[in-house]
């Protein structure tokens, strides 16, 4: 018994020191692994654009152009290299953030993308706000009286959330709350009175209206933002409700919710206190995950609401077959993706001692 | 929950042969654990509702030159934009055509896409998880790689930029689709496989001199089967979405094809005003993929008890 006792006593000392080595090994090779997958997303998104059955070289030029023109700019494209030095270009273009011109407009990519991105992170943060606040007190509330009404209707909701065609849902949002009804301002981010009367900064309208105090503006952007936010924000509920009330159902089967209600504290004392601590961590990653879904249902929502933004862009470049802005797009959603995964991953394994 | 094996309700030879205790051959033991799952199935009302719409559209799909009341590319000009009623069960669109027909047409299309996407993507999965959880090792890491270098984008950007790649059109659409969907079926047929390599069967199978290959083929892809079903059944939820929003950005089916996503694009300038034209092809949508999401959901609670 003495010899069991010392052992507990100082195993706990032992098991920190290995547990926070075992943390920085587990994380160094997420890092690396994620690395990895960049280096794929690289030369993934190569292939797809050599996959293009049009000629590079016409599509940058037109097709009636001079021999010489023709040649000159085969050679200045690097087409005229073997694959390999292709690919070798392209892996220090694209390390180097460089993705080339954008047909359409005629000015690089990546700078491109800096003037439209502003836009998008703000409707998505909007929507994963609306999504976050709705959506983790309906997932507990779902857990809380399980097999309720409540919880019948919280799936339901969220199984409608999976189902639905966001572009669907957005043009019968305007159909409904803009033509008819009135309630909000119509497609873009904000109306032409105002646009002009705003001063460059940051580019999210929000907070640009809000530092000039120009409050009319304020107003205006906010009735442009929340019918595409909160459609957008649809499909991130429903994920958010659904994992959140999983979770809780776990917990919620554990012994020390009885030895709560046992002692007896209130049921919603026991589930939003103790247990809703314990999930914490778990929902934190999947409201980063859905933010980085909501990244990916932008490119619809955009397209329907002429939001100035990431995916209208991208879908403009989609339809040119304006190749250079694709794979640039592509590879930087590809990119906030695996670093989205990569800094939940890391958060999960530091705040939850339970994985170390 | 009542015993499987006396839960068949009527007597008879068939009902006999399904609940024999000791199954006699191969093709019995898989009848009675079909008819199990089968059985089991009733008491999940969403998933036969799920089910129920499935078999209508699969039923609407293929009677539709029967069920459809005008040609489907028939433009009527004096009859545009007509609200529903008798005549026109659905109204007509920009160009006076009948909705109804081109939904009752449309369904065609997106079960196509639907099924034929499942079939590349599911086999393919199945073939690359089983093969890198098997043989591990190299061959492990090295698809697994690629594996997680396609989960790194969202499908439908994937898909969006295999589609540039390829040209739009129905036929690239189903194959970009595929590309977007396969890993997650190669990611999760591997987790099967892991857990079912060092079991006994298995190792029999090796003492008694069987390949690799072999052993994959008839020992591990049929454990794996289930829940692939399980996937891909919920993924089709996904794939009618994905499809859908490649016609409506005009990157799927071309207009005048009476594909969903493709109607809602080109009859979006009359919506805010006529709002049939946006309603019921998009109605269409959302019901098909809450029936493939229902289903979806019973099958895992059957097959797949340990992911309920």
């Amino acid at each position: 018994m003495a010899g069991t006792a010392v052992a507990s006593t100082r195993l706990p000392v032992q098991k920190r020191q290995s547990g926070r080595k075992r943390l920085v090994r587990t994380v160094g090779r997420t890092m690396l692994s994620a690395a990895a997958t960049l280096l794929g997303l690289v030369t993934l998104t190569f292939f797809i654009g050599r996959l293009l059955p049009l000629d590079p070289v016409i599509a940058i030029l037109g097709d009636n152009v001079s021999q010489d023109a023709y040649n000159t700019m085969y050679r200045k494209l690097g087409l005229d290299q073997p694959l390999i030095v292709q690919y070798g270009l392209y892996l220090k273009n694209a390390f180097s953030f460089d993705f080339g011109d954008a047909l359409t407009s005629g000015r690089p990519v990546l700078e491109d993308i800096g003037r439209v991105f502003p836009a998008t992170i703000e409707l998505a943060t909007v929507a994963v706000i609306i999504g976050t606040g709705l959506g983790i007190p309906m997932g507990v509330l779902s857990a809380m009286y399980r097999n309720s009404l409540i919880d019948h209707v919280v799936r339901m909701i969220g199984l409608i959330g999976y189902s639905t065609p966001t572009f669907w849902l957005g043009l019968m949002g305007l159909t409904v709350f803009y033509a008819s009804l009135g309630w909000v301002a119509g497609p873009g981010r904000i109306d032409f009175v105002h646009e002009f009367s705003i001063e460059p900064g940051t580019g999210f309208l929000l907070i640009d209206t809000t530092l000039q105090g120009q409050w009319d503006a304020f107003w205006n952007v906010i009735s442009h933002i929340v019918l595409p936010a909160s459609i957008l924000s649809f499909g991130a509920l429903a994920y958010i409700s659904r994992m959140t009330r999983s979770f809780m159902i776990e917990q919620l089967g554990q012994e020390y919710v009885i030895t709560a209600r046992v002692k007896g504290m209130s049921w919603a004392r026991t589930v939003w206190v103790h247990a809703f601590r314990n999930v914490a961590v778990q929902v934190v990653t999947v409201v980063a995950l859905s933010y980085a879904f909501l990244l990916e249902g932008a490119v619809l929502t955009e397209t329907v609401f002429a939001w100035p933004g990431f995916g209208r862009y991208l879908t403009n470049a989609l339809l040119a077959g304006d190749m250079n802005a694709v794979v640039g797009c592509t590879l930087l959603i590809g990119a906030i993706f695996v670093t989205i995964n990569l800094l939940s991953d890391v958060l999960y394994r530091i705040f939850d001692p339970r994985t170390r | 929950m009542s015993d499987p094996l006396t839960a068949a309700p009527q007597a008879g030879a068939l009902a006999t042969w399904l609940a024999a205790p000791v199954p006699a051959s191969r093709a019995q033991a898989q009848a009675q654990q079909f008819w199990r799952a089968a059985w089991r199935l009733r008491y999940n009302i969403s998933a036969l509702f799920g089910l129920g719409i499935i078999l209508l559209l699969l039923l609407v799909a293929f009677f539709a030159p029967l069920i459809a009341t005008h040609d489907i590319y028939a433009q009527d000009l004096a009859s545009r934009l007509q609200r529903p009623s008798f005549s026109h069960y659905f109204g007509t669109d920009e160009l006076g055509r009948d909705i109804f027909s081109r939904v009752i047409f449309g369904s065609r299309i997106t079960l196509y896409i639907a099924l034929l996407t499942a079939a590349i993507a599911a086999p393919l999965g199945l073939v690359v998880g089983t093969a890198a959880g098997y043989l591990g090792g190299w061959i492990d890491i090295v698809l697994m790689r690629i594996v997680d270098v396609f989960l790194a984008f969202p499908s439908l950007i994937l898909a969006l930029a295999f589609v540039a790649a390829l040209g739009p059109g129905i036929e690239n659409s189903v194959i970009a689709i595929s590309l977007a969907s396969w890993p997650p079926i190669a990611r999760l047929a591997r987790a099967e496989t892991l857990t079912i390599r060092t079991s006994d069967y298995v190792a029999a199978a090796r003492l008694q001199g069987a390949s690799s290959w072999q052993i994959i083929w008839s020992d591990i892809v049929p454990m794996c089967i289930p829940s692939v079903i399980v996937r891909i059944t919920l993924n089709m939820a996904a794939i009618i979405l994905t499809a859908a929003g490649l016609g409506f950005l005009g990157l799927g089916a071309q207009p005048p094809s009476p594909e969903w996503g493709a109607m809602l694009s080109t009859g979006r300038e009359f919506m805010l005003t006529n709002w049939w034209i946006a309603a019921v092809p998009g109605c269409s949508i959302l019901v098909a993929s809450l029936a493939f999401n229902l289903f979806g959901d019973g099958l895992r609670d059957i097959l797949d008890p340990r992911h309920g």
